[in-house]
């Protein structure tokens, strides 16, 4: 039943030229020059090969949401971005907030099977930020959550945060915050400074954000726990993370390709497509990321995925849903803003977008080296061949993507998932 | 010149040539007949999702005087408050064959998203968005002072205005800064700091916390509406602090130029932001603003209707 698929003359992370024979789920022989008859080849002469991306922030609006995105959907967007793992927010209908919930999720993933799909479980109840949701519950249900968060809402009242941090460290569980003052952020509508003055637009203060991450990782420190930032924005933020790190404090944080590519300048279209939460934010932000993930202040990229229906988006900015499309696009930014300019090589990027997103998830059998025995999660790209991003070629049931007619480096060429090719590329 | 959205998307010459053909049009409105046969069989559409009667109002007697057939669609008891969208609103005016959509919406943005979508392919006119520009209120405010204070030069150059009050939530605010800037006046925003965006920095004006240090040497005040319910949303603390430090009052009146004008886009808050005997007094151009707006609209609606090849901007 299992495929051998031969890939050769592919690049490994670490610069060295091999090809690699995938046998019964796992990679059987990595060497130059092997010989397999009967073997699927894939032609990788120009291509990385990167353990698949495994992605701590995607939103499947499964349940309750189906218009927008469906696992499935969000699985195949996944896969043709090269992920063999993503993370199911837990802001759906109804919320992910007890075992029942994230087991049909988890379940749907399994039966999707193009990709591993880890439900994250919510903090509160309901997202509303005032009693815990059944994190124990979940935590013991078949799909063994160990990432909670409120994501879309921030986890506001500190004791509430506080008892979450310490209640997770009985199974090594992570809160993922999304960081975001409730009350310096009513009615906001994009970052707050020089573009908002001029377009009238409602500010969303970078310090709204910064003044969360502050508390929090002083909370983490206190009770002793693991800390998550979600999509960090900004360059006080950055600061934030390494201060805490510098402290020995258990944090870390992801950044959104988005962030790490566009500015609040986008907001003049008054297009919403560029509308998201957490907004985007200076030239100055974007390269003070752009630093923080090159020097690892900044753990992982996350994708933070927010498929929306076009109804909500073609229509007045301060009506529009907050979010954007990530997954099919990530890694092609990512060698544009990190790869392409010199701050990161392969190696990194797979650290990145593999390695330490499962390693922060607890992600068994995902985020593992490139060697014989390991698991077959493996995602092959040509960085050199560009792409235009077309809003109707897209593989998730939405369209809002803020890249929409950009030109990208670097095309997925197959995804790798169990030994099994899930994604190939139309040869070009 | 195919839509009129914001301020910054005219050139000087532009902004000059709607002055200077609404002087010329005040002229027929001066006259026994007043109207002309110019937008004969045009359709002009007032979309109006957010209440404002004098505007409405001022773009109706414009086109009307032009000879345009006016269609009103007003938010209240239409499809806009029964939550049609912005989108359906125009396919519709599009599909009834609408020359020109004249829009004034609670949404910053909402004309220019009319204008780069799809929906519709006439003329739009920003008549107001959200917190954004009211460019037609600034072209009507600019008029006013050089009629009174350019003493026969083209622009506003050597002119000193200050704009008092709510910046931060005034579209009528940040048009103007960008208008009588471009005009070559020197701009002072006057509020408190609550009231003032994160960003005025980097405004081409001048900001000052205390309206009694720039009183005396303003050639204009344009006061802004001030809404009560920004007091419960902590901008100030009450009302008769606010009148107290922003607001325009006889004392306030006496130290200003012997030539000072006093202006306000209305609707006013007597009692508020300025006085009766402020609004009333010899000072003041409020009554003139308003007769001006009609003669400022007719020269925006030709221009954009009648004569976009003698503006000589391409599309």
């Amino acid at each position: 039943m299992s495929s051998t698929i031969l890939i050769s003359g592919g690049t490994l992370p670490d610069g060295k030229k091999a090809d690699l024979l995938i046998k019964d789920g796992k990679i059987a022989e990595i060497s130059t020059e092997i010989e397999s008859a009967g073997a699927r080849v894939i032609d990788a002469s120009k291509s990385v090969l990167l353990p698949g991306l495994v992605d701590l922030h995607t939103h499947l609006r499964e349940p309750g949401k189906e218009d927008a995105e469906t696992v499935e959907s969000g699985s195949r967007a996944g896969v043709k971005g090269g992920f063999t793992a993503l993370s199911a927010m837990a802001n759906t209908s109804p919320v992910a907030d007890t075992a029942g919930v994230v087991e049909q999720v988890y379940r749907l993933g399994q039966s999707t099977g193009l990709l591993d799909v880890f439900p994250i479980g919510a903090v509160t109840r309901g997202l509303e930020g005032e009693h815990l949701a059944e994190i124990g519950a979940m935590a013991d249900s078949v799909a063994r959550v160990r990432v909670f968060s409120d994501d879309g809402h921030c986890v506001f009242d500190p004791l509430v945060m506080r008892r979450a941090l310490e209640y997770v460290k009985k199974f090594n569980g992570v809160i993922a915050q999304h960081a975001q003052e409730p009350r310096l952020t009513q009615g906001s509508q994009m970052n707050e400074g020089i573009v908002s003055s001029q377009l009238g637009l409602k500010g969303w203060p970078a310090i709204a954000e910064e003044s969360i991450i502050a508390r929090d990782v002083l909370l983490a420190d206190h009770v002793q726990a693991r800390l998550h930032i979600c999509h960090l924005t900004t360059a006080g933020g950055v600061e934030i993370i390494r201060w805490a790190k510098a402290r020995g404090i258990n944090v870390t944080a992801e950044v959104t390709p988005h962030h790490l590519l566009l500015t609040d300048e986008l907001a003049r279209s008054y297009d919403p497509v560029f509308k998201v939460n957490p907004p985007l934010r200076t030239e100055a932000d974007v390269m003070a990321l752009r630093e923080a993930l090159a020097d690892g202040t900044i753990d992982i990229v996350a994708t933070d995925h927010a498929p929306h229906p076009a109804e909500t988006k073609e229509c007045e900015w301060q009506e529009a849903s907050f979010g954007m499309l990530g997954l099919e696009t990530a890694l092609s930014i990512v060698n544009k803003t990190m790869v392409e300019t010199g701050l990161i090589n392969w190696a990194t990027v797979a650290e990145r977008m593999s390695y330490a997103p499962a390693r922060i998830g607890l992600y068994e059998n995902q985020g593992q080296e490139l060697k014989v025995g390991a698991p077959a999660h493996i995602a092959v790209m040509d960085p050199t061949s560009l792409f235009r991003v077309d809003r109707d070629l897209v593989a998730s049931r939405s369209r809002n993507t803020p890249f929409h007619g950009m030109e990208l480096p670097g095309q997925i060429v197959a995804t790798i998932f169990n030994g099994e090719v899930v994604f190939e590329g139309s040869r070009s | 010149m195919r839509h009129l959205l914001s301020i910054s998307d005219l050139s000087k010459g532009e902004a000059l040539q709607i002055l200077n053909t609404a002087e010329e049009l005040a002229r027929v409105s001066d006259g026994p007949m007043k109207k002309l046969p110019t937008l004969r069989g045009r359709t002009i559409v007032n979309l109006f999702a957010e209440d404002s009667t004098r505007t409405r109002i001022s773009f109706e007697a414009a086109a009307k005087r032009l000879s345009a057939d006016v269609i009103n669609f007003s938010a209240k008891g239409s499809s806009v408050s029964k939550g049609e969208s912005l989108k359906d609103t125009a396919q519709t005016l599009q599909a009834m064959g609408a020359d020109a959509v004249i829009i004034r919406h609670s949404a910053s943005g909402a004309a220019q998203r009319l204008a780069d979508s799809q929906w519709m392919t006439g003329s739009v006119v920003n008549a107001g968005d959200g917190t954004h520009e009211h460019p037609s209120q600034a072209l009507l405010d600019a008029f006013t002072i050089r009629k009174h204070l350019a003493h026969g030069g083209d622009d506003l150059t050597g002119l000193h205005i200050a704009i008092v009050g709510d910046v931060l939530h005034s579209r009528v605010a940040r048009s103007n800064v960008l208008l009588l800037t471009k005009l070559g006046a020197q701009v002072t925003l006057v509020a408190p700091p609550t009231l003032l965006p994160v960003g005025v920095e980097s405004w081409p004006v001048k900001v000052s916390y205390d309206f009694d240090s720039v009183i005396e040497s303003v050639d204009a005040v344009m006061m802004l509406r001030i809404q009560l319910e920004r007091m419960t949303e902590l901008f100030f603390p009450n009302a008769r602090e606010y009148s107290r430090y922003f607001g325009l009052n006889k004392d306030r009146l006496k130290k200003m130029k012997p030539t000072a004008i006093v202006m306000h886009p209305g609707p006013m808050n007597r009692g508020l932001e300025i006085t009766a005997d402020s609004a009333d007094s010899a000072r003041s151009v409020i009554l003139e603003q308003v007769t001006n707006g009609v003669s400022v609209r007719m020269a925006i609606l030709y221009l954009l209707l009648a004569g976009s090849q003698e503006i000589g901007a391409s599309e």
